[in-house]
């Protein structure tokens, strides 16, 4: 049986190695603030006694006053798993940075989201949109995108 | 005198017969070695995530059919266990003794199509493929006997399945189980004395065990490259713990690890659909659950082992009759995120070898 780690635990181990990174922890989730999130998700791969070497699923959700970006995450070794959360305001620009570099399957996962719901992942090695052509105007999965 | 030599741009798809629908790859060969490929994804891509906002979770289940059309059941499946885990549901025995027989025909029907598909592409050209056709003909049957339908099911339902099987269901079952042995054995044997299948196949698109976890590659992909993680054993959903059954792995991760680990799947497959005959008693096949169906407000992540992969629906509810977002974790396109990897370096004429090895099915890819 895949674990759901308890969040508050994973969450306690983070804010020792970076003080003030969380913001907040419920259920199966930590939300962690969007600057702080590469050094946490690398932290999370090669911290031992949680070895979360396998990103399952990389996805957002648009809830109008910010997105949320899910990482969904499972050690293979010890077959348990976290949801690490980070809530972007800016709808303009919204940025985060890549997790090529940690874990390549996040590769066309990034893509997708910058394709519809576009978030921009800094240093991922071919930032374009994925499904859509170019000239595509909107995000569709944006919950204000009109056709 | 230096001769000048020039790379070349090859297009390979959207539409070709070896590239399970319309995925497409641009190619750039040094002479026959491949330099670069870039992969085009979206000629099928009919935002079924979208569309999945504006329809109520039972209208749903329709466009699973649609996501990877050679396995609609276990894409079914995935969705109802997601949908069950987001609101509660309990779901009577009879109900997943039939989607257990039903997911593990459709693993061998999918994998057979894989099988054939990958020797179509190593230039067996159609005689093989014809020859898988022919089993899973028969297991089609047995969906039409059970649902009306041979490729869009709509068969399993939030907290049970649509229809009872007919009382000829078993019986029928029972023959196709009794034979299916035997023909996946024949092939085996034609196969594997095979030198030109063992030569294109050995030692060729080989995906090391790190960098298929790195990949997030799932199913036999993963598995053939030597990493013992099935969804069925790590976290066993339906009634999957009641089952003894072998996590077929290869040693190498190559095109041939990856077709002995489905070949060796579909043994267990059956040895799987064979115990669940003899437990299955009969009962109720469905829960009642409110016409008007409004899970609570939150979020889950339901996944099962599909024929290509870990499959899995990450839905959030805001309380109304429609889900707020539809997320399915597609297997065929985050197995395809390695292919660049498995392609620069290797000559042009195993491309297809590695690719048809993936198995992908476009509808899944682009969604």
């Amino acid at each position: 049986m895949t674990v759901a780690l308890e969040a508050s635990a994973v969450a306690a181990k983070l804010e020792a190695a970076f003080p003030g990174c969380t913001v907040e922890s419920g259920d199966n989730s930590v939300f962690i603030k969007p600057e702080l999130l590469l050094n946490v998700l690398s932290f999370l791969k090669t911290t031992s006694g949680l070895n979360f070497d396998y990103l399952n699923f990389l996805t957002a959700v648009d809830y109008q006053t910010h997105f949320e970006v899910v990482y969904n995450l499972v050690s293979l070794d010890h077959n348990h798993s976290i949801n690490i959360k980070t809530r972007l305001t800016d709808r303009e620009k919204p940025v985060l940075p890549s997790a090529v570099s940690l874990w390549r399957g996040a590769d066309f996962q990034e893509r997708e989201l910058f394709d519809l719901f576009g978030i921009n992942f800094t240093g991922h090695p071919n930032m374009k949109r994925i499904f859509l052509w170019d000239g595509f105007q909107g995000y569709p999965l944006r919950k204000d995108f009109k056709q | 005198m230096v001769l000048k030599t020039e790379t070349f741009m090859l297009n390979a798809g959207p539409q070709h017969p070896s590239t399970h629908g319309v995925f497409r790859m641009r190619l750039t060969l040094d002479g026959e070695v491949i330099q670069d490929m870039e992969p085009v994804f979206g000629y099928l891509h009919r935002g079924i995530e979208k569309l999945a906002e504006g329809l109520s979770y039972s209208q749903n289940m329709v466009f699973t059919d649609r996501l990877d059309y050679l396995a609609s059941m276990t894409n079914n499946h995935a969705y109802v266990v997601s949908v069950e885990k987001l609101a509660g549901v309990q779901v009577p025995e009879r109900a997943e003794y039939l989607r257990v027989i039903m997911a593990e025909l459709m693993r061998i029907s999918s994998h057979l199509m894989a099988v054939g598909f990958l020797l179509n592409d190593l230039g067996a050209f159609m005689t093989p493929l014809l020859y898988m056709y022919r089993e899973r003909e028969k297991i089609l049957d047995l969906f039409d006997m059970v649902c009306g339908q041979r490729l869009t099911y709509n068969y399993m339902r939030i907290g049970g399945v649509s229809q009872d099987v007919p009382e000829e269901f078993l019986p029928a079952l029972k023959r196709l189980i009794d034979s299916l042995p035997r023909f996946i054995e024949e092939y085996e044997q034609l196969l594997m004395t095979n030198e030109i299948m063992l030569v294109r196949t050995k030692d060729v698109g080989t995906l090391s065990k790190e960098l298929a976890i790195s990949y997030s590659a799932a199913g036999p992909v993963l598995r053939a490259s030597g990493v013992k993680w099935d969804i069925r054993k790590a976290d066993p959903y339906s009634l999957y713990s009641r089952f003894n059954f072998e996590v077929p792995v290869g040693t190498k991760g190559d095109v041939y690890d990856r077709y002995r680990v489905r070949i060796a799947e579909m043994h267990q497959s059956i040895s799987i659909i064979k115990q669940a005959m003899e437990q299955i008693q009969p009962g109720d096949i469905q829960t009642k659950i409110s016409r008007i169906f409004k899970p609570a407000k939150g979020e889950a992540y339901g996944h099962i082992e599909g024929p290509k992969g870990e499959l899995g629906f990450y839905l959030v509810s805001d309380g109304s009759a429609n889900p707020y977002r539809w997320h399915m974790r597609p297997p065929s396109l985050i197995n395809l995120t390695a292919l660049r990897e498995l392609l620069i370096g290797v000559k042009i004429a195993d491309a297809m070898a590695i690719f048809g090895s993936i198995d992908i099915c476009v509808g899944e890819v682009d969604r």
